[in-house]
């Protein structure tokens, strides 16, 4: 099945500056309910958000309107937790189509990935930069190049490569999908589980 | 004769299960077990009747329902409706694509990873999998298992394989004994605040030494368990006569002449002399002491006679203030420098995978036997399955929480993340076995102390955190 495809983000960017960021924080679990993938947007840091009437807290950066783009900067360690790929969900369906941060936790990146969100890992220092050009002028532009491995700010000519494993690459700029890719070695997995010794697995 | 290449516990399960790679490429891992639950899978089985596709292997398949289930009236219909929706969703896919189920109501329904090992599906040398990042848990007996997202549980269910880069390895050993009142559950907790929440991420952990050999199969899956806590893709402990004897008769575990077959296979499944890993961490038994969290993740733990970091200590800037808002969020701005001990708490919530197996509430029934809770504190008893709140009737420990004054539910993940109604409220402290802390996983607002079944229960009694060295 063909999905979202994603060559170059080319965006102003929302700086959270928080370490750590939890699967909790990006999408609580009380929200895990739904039987579909849409709508979670809604529900994106619901509680860094909005205090328990559903009122806007003026202090998170989501709500000060000056802050928009495509782009999320983050502190070091996000998607730190559950597995839950509601949290991707929720951070795509709000708009995003790329995470920025100096390290990512392992689970939440190839969820991220398996919806084209692109966890961008950078190092602490460009991540730094990035932080301080986007407080200083929110209205600063960030590029960032897939098929490049780039990211930086176009106006200030300073960029930065980044890594992206080259089959996610591949999937990422065409749209593919990991089940037709799997399923694309039917063959190979019959022949392995006839050929396969020693499975006690289904002893029962 | 071919000299052999000394190899890890994890690099020779791994190996065993490369379906197909291309080069730098993900190998296509085959998968011998898939534990399914309600809240990660409806949109997975959407995906398969997209594609016009069955459950590859059925038999390779286990469902059960936990994260989303009441743990009062089970027999009742539920009342939240999205939460009806989605357990009624869960079983009409089970239904429909044929998948084992042990629904409300089975003697064998519980949380996915207490019931894996229960009913032997569990077994060492395979390759597991689970749309839950604790998946970790199963890596006690000598298995490679981890957590996955939705997008990946349609993988499995349609190809029973995954696509995964092999990860590095680690290896933590612990050697030397235990002091008196320290659980295998300080172990972790002493782990990960050592390592942090980013410490283990990329790696897959091998637990060895001493310490490990003599814990019990609970003791050692409550350290698997918590490996997610400090970023590991897994972890993973050699099965050895401690691991046979605990499968030996269960549902799913081999019999008669199969089961001698599998146990001297099994016992080949230890990390060879000579073999190498990415990373080693050392770590002294008799170092550790009871612990407990202070903070708003794992990592953010201490010896229960420690004090709390002071703000200063931090790195001003994001370090600062992350550890800051951690102690607004906690209540415990005025507590930085102090203890914890003597803290009032005004609920105890004893589950979760980490710590809801019989053994766990043998030990906490052995403190708790004869005494009554304060009326200031509120205490959850959630069983970890069906078969451990039978066992925990049989053996006379559910009269002995009633009589405590405990409130004795059924089996489910219950205020571990705080799905279904089962919450701590706003503001209130929870001392809690479960495994995160992180803000507002047991209720918005709630603010929750980790640490070990012993110690939850001498916070039960008391009504404060408290060292349970003192009450043993
Ligand atoms: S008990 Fe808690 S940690 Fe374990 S599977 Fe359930 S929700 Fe996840």
């Amino acid at each position: 099945m063909k999905k979202k495809s994603l060559t170059k983000i080319i965006s102003t960017a929302v700086p959270l500056a928080m370490e750590n960021v939890d699967t909790d924080q990006i999408l609580p679990a009380r929200y895990l309910k739904a039987t579909t993938r849409e709508g979670f947007g809604e529900k994106l840091f619901r509680d860094w958000r909005f205090d328990p009437e559903g009122n806007p807290k003026p202090h998170f950066v989501l709500n000060q309107p000056h802050y928009t783009g495509e782009i999320l900067l983050a502190g070091h360690n996000f998607g730190v937790g559950s597995s839950r790929e509601h949290a991707a969900w929720a951070l795509s369906d709000y708009g995003f189509n790329a995470v920025v941060s100096s390290f990512f936790a392992d689970i939440f990146k190839n969820n991220a990935l398996n919806n084209t969100l692109l966890p961008v890992q950078v190092t602490p220092n460009f991540l730094q930069y990035l932080f301080e050009a986007v407080l200083q002028d929110h209205k600063t532009v960030i590029a960032i190049d897939v098929e490049e491995q780039a990211i930086g700010i176009p106006s200030e000519g300073k960029y930065e490569h980044f890594d992206i494993n080259p089959y996610k690459k591949v999937c990422v700029i065409n749209g593919y999908d990991d089940v037709d890719y799997i399923l694309s070695l039917r063959k190979e997995i019959e022949q392995f589980e006839k050929k396969r010794k020693d499975d006690f697995s289904l002893a029962f | 004769m071919k000299i052999k290449q000394p190899k890890t516990l994890f690099e020779k399960i791994w190996e065993k299960h490369v379906v197909y790679q291309k080069e730098s490429y993900p190998a296509v891992l085959y998968i011998d077990a898939h534990l399914i639950h309600e809240v990660t899978t409806p949109q997975a089985f959407d995906g398969l009747r997209k594609r016009k596709l069955p459950v590859f292997r059925l038999k390779r398949t286990w469902g059960t329902m936990d994260h989303n289930v009441p743990t009062k009236d089970q027999d009742k219909p539920i009342e939240e409706e999205m939460s009806r929706k989605q357990v009624a969703t869960f079983a009409k896919n089970c239904e429909e694509f044929g998948v084992n189920f042990y629904g409300l109501g089975h003697p064998y329904q519980g949380i996915v990873h207490i019931i894996g090992p229960e009913l032997g599906i569990t077994k060492p040398g395979m390759t597991i999998v689970c749309g839950d990042s604790h998946t970790s848990t199963h890596g006690a007996f000598g298995a490679i298992a981890f957590g996955i997202g939705t997008s990946e549980v349609e993988q499995v269910l349609a190809s029973q394989c995954i696509l995964q880069y092999k990860p590095k390895t680690m290896n933590i050993r612990i050697d030397g004994k235990l002091g008196h009142g320290v659980s295998s559950k300080d172990i972790v907790l002493y782990i990960i605040s050592k390592l942090s929440t980013a410490g283990g991420t990329g790696y897959f952990v091998e637990y060895s030494g001493t310490a490990i050999e003599a814990l019990s199969m609970e003791a050692r899956m409550t350290i698997c368990n918590m490996s997610i806590e400090m970023g590991a893709r897994g972890g993973m402990i050699a099965p050895d006569e401690t691991t046979f004897a605990y499968m030996k008769g269960r549902k799913y575990a081999p019999k008669g002449k199969e089961w001698d077959k599998a146990v001297a296979h099994w016992k080949m499944l230890k990390t060879d002399e000579g073999a190498t890993y990415d990373k080693e961490l050392f770590i002294d038994a008799t170092e550790i002491e009871p612990m407990i969290t202070y903070g708003t993740n794992p990592g953010m733990g201490m010896k229960i006679t420690d004090k709390i970091p002071q703000a200063s200590m931090f790195a001003e800037g994001t370090q600062r203030a992350n550890f800051e808002s951690s102690m607004t969020y906690m209540g415990l701005t005025d507590h930085q420098g102090k203890q914890l001990l003597g803290h009032p708490v005004d609920y105890v919530f004893l589950g979760s995978c980490t710590n809801a197996r019989i053994e766990d509430f043998r030990k906490i029934a052995s403190i708790v036997r004869g005494k009554k809770k304060p009326d200031s504190v509120y205490v959850f008893v959630v069983p970890g399955s069906a078969q451990v709140a039978a066992q925990m009737e049989k053996e006379g420990i559910a009269h002995i929480f009633m009589q405590a004054g405990f409130d004795l539910r059924s089996a489910g993940c219950s205020a571990c993340l705080g799905m279904n109604e089962d919450k701590i409220p706003s503001g209130k402290y929870c001392l809690s076995t479960s495994n995160r802390n992180f803000q507002g996983r047991q209720g918005l607002g709630a603010r929750t102390f980790l640490a070990s079944p012993i110690t939850a229960a001498v916070a039960a009694i008391t009504g404060r955190v408290s060292d349970v060295r003192e009450f043993l």
